[in-house]
Parts: structure tokens; sequence; C-alpha cells
């Protein structure tokens, strides 16, 4: 009896071992295919994370895990004349500007934000460097002001545009409108009890627990919800995205 | 594979060509060849953005590291670990590029990737190839429990267990002395012991400890926090479980050159091995 030129399993172990060579080849010397390879790790983890975990809730700690000293990052002091002036006057003046599409659109102050049902958590900040730091976050939920101004069905992300810039770009990141509505995602005014220090993002900063640093945008002016990101900034979803290429999705 | 042995019929002998390696086991070992290089330099520069580890949930600047690579305001690079601390000028911290430029940055550019400081792309080689590293393994540890390799040729057996056994082998070892002929065809308890610790306690253990540096997973599995008692100890395991991995490649590789080169890649690339003949 003659054995077969192609088996089954010689069929198995030329295409893998192809597949292992093409890629690594595709890899090496292709950089469009590259960049097409490496974008795939992200829209894994985004599509995973909100099928297993879409509404899990972050851990949260107790006092006594509080990190004694709660390092600063990014801009620590917004450059702007227009936020020099809102500083020096307690933000007495400031307004949140609620808009895009939604069906009512709406400025809130400071003080009506803090009249609002308030919500604490302690909760730990992950940058994308690797370092964590535990804080207490009080704030209104951000689900509660986007029932307010009445978010239009077409809405599919909330952008939040800041006053700090890099070189004169505007800071703001953008999330999706699953975690805009989680209940630990807030618009935080109060850090470990204390008002928000300017350093901290004063006097408002988004806190979207499931993700990392960069995405908790400080100084936050106004939010926008739009039915995409590609008119944003260089349409990326946000500062870092734009610019060095960070991914949009920083559950991980 | 599911043909059945032929040398069951008659044992083979030194000078044999016998059927060594399945094919689950070649493209997972060449896969990984590729995937734990990527995943390693990749992991370099991460680890380059904040050159610090804690114990711990939280950890950061302010905060007690347990190790640390940086440089001295002088000239030096350093590396420190609880109170010691090591002069690395030149290699880590500290060092000079293929440019002639100075770099103060913990890992120098010739192991990572990319070689120059790029956090992004550094993650999305690293987040990316994850996939393809966690899923090679799931799917070669499930291969390896219904074609029995591991409960046949990886576990143990009741003889290799005993420590007169284990101690002739590191004797065997110690003196570079290799199984020939019969003996050959299986692996020696030293063997079994560095494959089952890389397979049930190195990679799963880098894979859950990567699961835990996620904001977005630790919602998810929150246990996974408990278990490795934070995201900074988290964070300082992973590095150490890759200082394991690194150990074992080093290893390995070398077995593989005292061992005979040809014969042992070969016989990871066809599955065919010839059996060393039995000294006269």
């Amino acid at each position: 009896m003659m054995a077969p030129l192609l088996t089954r399993r010689s069929i198995l172990t030329g295409l893998g071992f192809s597949t292992i060579i093409g890629t690594t080849g595709g890899l090496v010397l292709s950089p469009s295919f590259r960049d097409l390879v490496l974008a795939s790790g992200e829209k894994l983890a985004y599509q995973t994370h909100r099928l297993i975990g879409r509404n899990a809730l972050a851990p949260e700690f107790t006092e006594a895990d509080l990190s004694p000293d709660f390092r600063t990052n990014g801009n620590t002091m917004p450059a702007s004349a227009e936020y020099q002036r809102h500083m020096e006057t307690s933000f007495a003046n400031w307004r949140l500007q609620v808009d895009g599409l939604v069906a009512a659109p709406q400025a809130f102050s400071l003080a009506a934000l803090k009249a609002m049902p308030a919500r604490a958590q302690i909760t730990r900040h992950d940058c994308v460097e690797g370092w964590s730091a535990i804080g207490k976050w009080t704030g209104v939920p951000l689900a509660a002001l986007l029932t307010q101004v009445k978010l239009l069905p077409t809405a599919r992300y909330l952008v939040l545009h800041c006053a700090d810039d890099f070189s004169g770009n505007a800071y703001y990141e953008s999330i999706d409108l699953v975690d805009a509505f989680h209940p630990q995602t807030m618009l935080a005014h109060t850090m470990n009890d204390q008002p928000l220090s300017v350093g901290h993002g004063a006097p408002l900063r988004l806190r979207v627990e499931r993700q990392l640093g960069y995405k908790q945008a400080k100084y936050i002016m106004r939010i926008e919800a739009t039915a995409t990101l590609a008119n944003i900034g260089l349409g990326k979803g946000g500062y870092w995205e734009d610019q060095i290429g960070y991914d949009w999705y920083a559950g991980i | 594979m599911h043909s059945p042995e032929p040398m069951a019929i008659q044992a083979p002998k030194g000078g044999d060509l016998v059927d060594r390696h399945r094919l689950s086991t070649r493209l997972w070992h060449w896969t990984n060849v590729i995937t734990i290089v990527i995943m390693l330099m990749s992991g370099l520069m991460i680890f380059n953005a904040h050159p610090r580890l804690y114990w711990g949930k939280y950890g950061a600047n302010p905060d007690y590291a347990w190790l640390q690579i940086g440089a001295t305001q002088g000239e030096t690079g350093f590396l420190r670990v609880g109170s010691v601390t090591v002069d690395t000028t030149g290699v880590l911290g500290r060092w000079t590029e293929s440019s002639g430029q100075v770099r103060n940055r913990a890992f120098p550019s010739w192991a990572t990737l990319p070689g120059s400081y790029n956090l992004a792309l550094a993650r999305r080689w690293h987040l990316t190839f994850a996939w393809v590293f966690a899923l090679g393994i799931t799917a070669y540890l499930i291969r390896s429990l219904i074609n029995r390799h591991l409960q046949r040729d990886l576990l143990p057996t009741a003889e290799q267990a005993r420590p007169a056994h284990i101690w002739a082998d590191i004797k065997h070892h110690a003196k570079l002395q290799f199984p020939k002929g019969e003996a050959a065809r299986h692996y020696n308890i030293l063997q079994k012991f560095a494959y089952l610790s890389v397979l049930l306690v190195l990679i799963p253990g880098i894979i859950l400890t990567g699961f835990t540096m996620s904001p977005s997973l630790n919602a998810t599995f929150p246990w996974l926090l408990d278990v490795f008692g934070g995201r900074q100890s988290a964070r300082s395991l992973h590095f150490i479980f890759m200082l394991g991995i690194v150990a074992f490649v080093i290893v390995h590789l070398l077995m593989v050159v005292l061992a005979g080169p040809i014969n042992e890649i070969r016989s990871m690339i066809t599955g065919r091995y010839r059996l060393p003949k039995e000294d006269k």
C-alpha cells in the first residue's frame, strides 16, 4: 500500500507553519499589515470586556486603603486666561455646558452640581505608565445629568472638552454610553473630602473607573453628545489617542 | 497523534529515528518563540514608562518601591532591590545608544520593542500578542489533556518522583550526561519539572497577573486582586514570572545546544528525533 502524498496531518502541518511564517514575515516587512494586526488587540479587548462585564462594578476600597500621597499627573495648571479668571473667582461664574445630541442643552453651575444627589466612592486610579493611587471621589453620577438634558437616541459617545492644553492643543476625551451610564461614572467635584484641587482637575473631573488615568479628563468645560468621534480633534477620540496613539479603549 | 506508534512492536534503540513531538507541540513551540520575544521586549518598554515596582493595592512615585531602575543625578545607572543598589551603568538605567546618544532609561533599546521610547506602540504589541499567547496556552493545555501528552509524557512517574532518582538525575545533569537509546525517548525528571513549571505556573501566572492589572477586568473578576494581593503586587509578580520564563528559555537553549542542536531542532520541526546511540 502506498502512503498518500497529502494526508490531513501534512495539510495541517503545512497550514500551521505557513501561518506562523507568513504572519511573522508580514509583521517584519509591511508597516500597514503591522498596524492592522496591532489594532486588533484593542478591538478584541473592548468587545470582550463589554461582553463579559458590561455592567460590572470597579472594586471599591476603604479609608484605610487611601494613598497617603495621591500624585498629580498631566497638566496641573491650565494656562488659558479664561481658566485663570475662573480660578481667581473660585469658579463662581464657571458653567458646565452640556450639549450636542441632546433635547435640552443646559449649563450647570458648580453650586448646582454640588446640590445634586451625590455619590462617593473610594477607587483606584491606574496610570497607563503603571502606577496606581487610591482616592475618595465625590460627585454627580453622569447618568443623572444625561437624564436631565435628555440624550437623543442618535447619540453614541460623550466627548469631554477640557480647559487645559498641551502646546495649544486642548485636552479632550470621550467615552461610550455603556461607561457614561455606568453607576460609578461621575463628575467629581470633591476628592478625599476636600474640594477638588487645581492639580487634580478643579472644578470638575471625570471618573470612569474601569479605564486608565488618561480617560479621567480634568478641568471639564463642556460635555458634547455625538454620533461619531471622527469630527472631534484628529478623530481618534482623545488628545493622547490623537497625538501619540494611546488606545481609545483603555480598559487594560 | 491518533495513529498508533509503530515502535510499540519493537523497542527502538540508539540510532533509530522515532516520533518525538506532536504537531500541537511543534506549532505551539514556534508560535511561542515569536510571541514570547514580542511579549518580553514590548513588556520591557512598558516597564520603562514607570521603572519601579511596589507591593500592595497602590503604588506610585511617593510610595516605597521594592525594585527600581534609574539614573542618579551624576553619571550612573542603577538597579535597586530593597536596600541593595548595584551600579548598572551601560546596561540598565543609563546607557549609550548605537548612535552614541546617552539615554537615562531603564532597559536599553536593544532589549525593547520598539527600540525608541514609545509606550503606546509597546502596549499595542503587548496587548495584541497577549491574545495569541493566552489562546495558545489554553488550546495547548486542552489538546495535551485530550491526547494525554500531559498525563503520559509530562507528569513524573512514581519511580521518577523518588528522591534518590531526582538526586541521580541532578548528578547526571551536573556531569552533562544525557540519556541514550530507549531512555532518551522519555523526558527526565528535571525536564518534566521545568516544563510543568512553565506550563502550569509561570505562563498561567503571567497571564492572570496581566489580567489583574486591567481596571476593567478588576471589575469583572475582582477575586483576582485578592489572589495576587492587589494591582501593584500583581504588577511585581508579572515581572517576577517574566524573569522565570527568561531563566527557563536560557537553560532550555543551553540544553538544546549541549544535547545536539541539529537533532533537537529537527525534532521540533518535523517531529522526528534520532535516539542517541548507547555507549559501547
